[in-house]
């Protein structure tokens, strides 16, 4: 018999005792990065998954800087809003140049000229191969009020003096498309923000009420909910902009078809609340509270919403791309805003017919904007979403 | 009891349409001023006379010396006998205004539901079975850029490359001389051939969202157990995706119309403005911009009663599709 891995029979077992100190807990013990994960706050967990989804980030920085930029649009455009430049009506776009035959001369533009051709009465621009324009950064042009609160004239990028640069051309009235995208994000940018804002309240409340005290209450309100969720959006923002008295100021426009997106808006807010309220208020610290003497408004602000606020906010992220294109859509059709507001829509309705987009189809590129933020927000909200509950 | 389902469903529209209309009346009366007197300032505008008189029998006409509480009543009655009011705008009542255009807005809206489905059926179980692969990004990508890009930019470089590629104006519904004309196989063809290119827009932005909801649902389903056993027990994945989880998703499919239908008729109106089809949204424009309250109240309340009945149809049609629905009756939803 050769040599078994088992002992013979009858044979004493080979005996053997660890000499490492005994420690009943040992199986327990978590590794350094597990104690990490099991006390880091809720916070910080939502965090660490937000931070997994690439594409969220990116589309979160990209937004942040977004509205950064919005900031200081005084600074960066080259031009001011409303400058107008006579002698560069529907100018097309200009390229950026880095060297001149052969040498290095740093960003410049080449000069043009402009002539009428004759036939068509169309404005030619020719490039002058000799005339270069070196631009200028954090240069004087334009004055404007920053903020309205203080005079400067100081622009990130400016042409040459008595140059020109435009980099998306000009307009019909020869302003600068790009200066105006930049300060149209202003206003385009911050509709989504307070039509948020509007709506997140009408359904924190709504939805509240709704979902902790049911009953008459829950039952008018579903029933409002349906009936807004069936009617088409873009048709009754329609009738409610075409309401607003051409009389106001066009601030008050503005303040009104943010009231107007909010106001249609709420109903899938409110249904998440809620729902989530028809399960939470069961919790026994709702009982608790409630036989503590807390009112119902602080139950639910104070107790039950902060539980599912993420997922509140990953709702709205998503619904902010809705109203962006509503108001470029209203704007388009003449019903937004009106000028001297300028939004992307309110861009975009230069470029209205066929023939401007074969002739000028420089004035499309506000569109690339609205495609890039409403695509930000919707990556965004993904990544919200997912991050909403870490402990899934 | 499918029956009774079905009594039940459209019982629960009423009162939904009397919210809407009370809705829409409250939003039509909301201007101060009615259509007469931004007439009357027209017309001394362009330095007319005005007769007092025939403005004055007109207002009484339609009632607008009462209250607006009995004008609702008679608005809404008119409407259930098929009395749609009258347009100041056009001298002629709301009916004979209207003509084709509401058949024609859900010629238009009927085929870009169609479309959404065979487009986003496919590519949503592809998306699904395929989860994380280049195809799967490859299409979700282009779904959220269909939901980017606004209606009207797409129709204005659509209706350019058509002008280009193939030398037709795509503008309209149908050729000019068939305007007015009885329906015929020549102008049914003519409309036929115009017809695709609202569809492809407003298509875009509801397949997209079609196809996100449907990988998601799908997603969901085939992570359930019985999938598990049966890929387990040796099904061929074909047939355990075929045999319930794709079942289970058509349900969804059915159910999603009411979510889609109201953002595909949104999209129709403004791409009808862009493209002056010959539908309700051009008309519907002008009359909110003229306070032709009767006509623009009329068109509202239509676009709204099409909603309410195409998710009537898509609720029945799930009662059929899901027997949980039909034996739980009315606390479906």
């Amino acid at each position: 018999m050769t040599s078994s891995p088992l002992p013979e029979s009858g044979a004493p077992l080979a005996h053997f005792v660890s000499t490492a100190p005994f420690d009943p807990y040992a199986l327990k013990e978590m590794t350094p990065a597990q104690i990490r994960v099991n006390s880091a706050s809720q916070l910080r967990l939502m965090w660490w998954k937000f931070k997994r989804h690439k594409l969220a980030l990116a589309s979160g920085i990209f937004l942040a800087v977004l509205y950064l930029m919005i900031l200081v649009s005084e600074f960066l455009a080259p031009y001011n809003l409303h400058s107008r430049n006579v002698d560069f009506i529907h100018a097309p776009p200009q390229g950026i140049h880095l060297f001149h035959d052969g040498t290095f001369v740093g960003p410049f533009v080449y000069g043009r000229e402009m002539t009428l051709d004759m036939d068509t009465l169309r404005r030619v621009y020719t490039e002058k191969p000799d005339d270069i324009e070196p631009l200028r950064f954090f240069c004087s042009g334009d004055p404007y009020r920053f903020w309205g609160l203080f005079d400067a004239s100081t622009h990130f990028v400016c042409p040459a003096k008595d140059g020109q640069f435009f980099l998306l051309g000009t307009d019909r009235l020869g302003r600068d498309v790009l200066s105006r995208i930049i300060y149209g994000a202003r206003i385009s940018l911050t509709i989504g923000l307070l039509g948020i804002t509007v709506s997140f309240i009408l359904g924190i409340v709504i939805g509240g009420l709704a979902g902790y005290h049911g009953g008459i209450f829950d039952l008018v309100a579903q029933r409002i909910i349906e009936v807004l969720q069936s009617i088409p959006s873009i048709p009754l923002w329609m009738a409610l902009a075409a309401i607003m008295p051409v009389t106001w100021s066009p601030i008050l426009i503005y303040l009104g078809i943010t009231l107007i997106l909010g106001l249609l808006d709420w109903t899938g807010l409110a249904r998440a609340v809620r729902s989530k309220l028809l399960s939470l208020r069961e919790e026994d610290y709702v009982l608790a509270a409630q036989l503590m003497g807390a009112k119902s408004s602080r139950i639910i602000g104070r107790h039950l919403v902060p539980g599912f606020m993420s997922h509140l906010i990953a709702t709205a992220t998503i619904s902010i791309p809705g109203m962006i294109l509503g108001e470029t859509a209203l704007s388009f059709l003449g019903l937004g805003l009106r000028p001297p507001i300028t939004s992307w829509g309110i861009l975009l309705t230069e470029a209205r017919s066929v023939s401007v987009i074969a002739f000028y189809p420089w004035l499309l590129f506000p569109t690339i904007p609205v495609i890039l933020v409403i695509l930000a927000f919707n990556f965004l909200g993904d990544g919200l979403r997912d991050a909403a509950d870490p402990y899934k | 009891m499918m029956m009774r389902y079905i009594l039940w469903r459209i019982a629960a529209m009423i009162p939904t349409l009397l919210i809407i209309s009370a809705l829409i009346f409250t939003i039509i009366e909301l201007p101060p001023g009615d259509y007469f007197e931004s007439y009357i300032s027209e017309l001394q505008a362009q330095g007319e006379g005005v007769d007092m008189q025939e403005i004055e029998e007109l207002r009484a006409q339609y009632g607008f010396d009462k209250p607006p509480i009995l004008r609702y009543f008679h608005w809404v009655g008119g409407m259930l006998t098929g009395d749609f009011g009258y347009s100041f705008e056009y001298q002629l009542p709301v009916n004979e205004v209207v003509g084709d255009r509401l058949w024609l807005t859900i010629l238009v809206s009927f085929c870009t539901i169609l479309v959404t489905w065979l487009v986003a059926f496919p590519i949503g179980i592809y998306s699904a079975t395929h989860q994380y692969s280049w195809g799967d990004y490859g299409l979700t990508f282009l779904g959220l850029l269909g939901i980017a890009i606004p209606n009207f930019t797409l129709a204005l470089i659509l209706m350019y490359f058509a002008n280009i590629w193939f030398g037709i104006s795509i503008g309209h519904l149908m050729d000019q001389k068939f305007l007015g004309e009885p329906m015929s196989w020549e102008k049914a063809k003519s409309i036929l051939e115009h017809l695709w290119i609202p569809v492809i827009i407003v298509g875009t932005a509801g397949t997209a969202g079609m196809i996100r909801r449907l990988r998601a649902n799908l997603l969901d389903e085939l992570q359930k157990q019985y999938v598990v056993t049966a890929r387990a027990k040796g099904l061929h994945p074909f047939r355990a995706l075929i045999k319930y989880p794709l079942r289970m998703s058509l349900n969804f499919f059915v159910a999603d119309i009411g979510s889609i239908l109201p953002q595909i008729i949104s999209g129709a109106e403004i791409t009808a403005i862009v493209l002056s089809l010959e539908t309700t949204g051009p008309m519907l424009i002008k009359a909110l911009q003229s306070q032709d309250m009767y006509l623009a109240g009329s068109f509202l309340m239509f676009l709204a009663f099409l909603t309410v009945i195409g998710m009537l149809i898509s609720d029945i049609a799930l009662a059929f599709l899901d027997p949980r629905i039909r034996l739980q009756g009315g606390s479906a939803k």
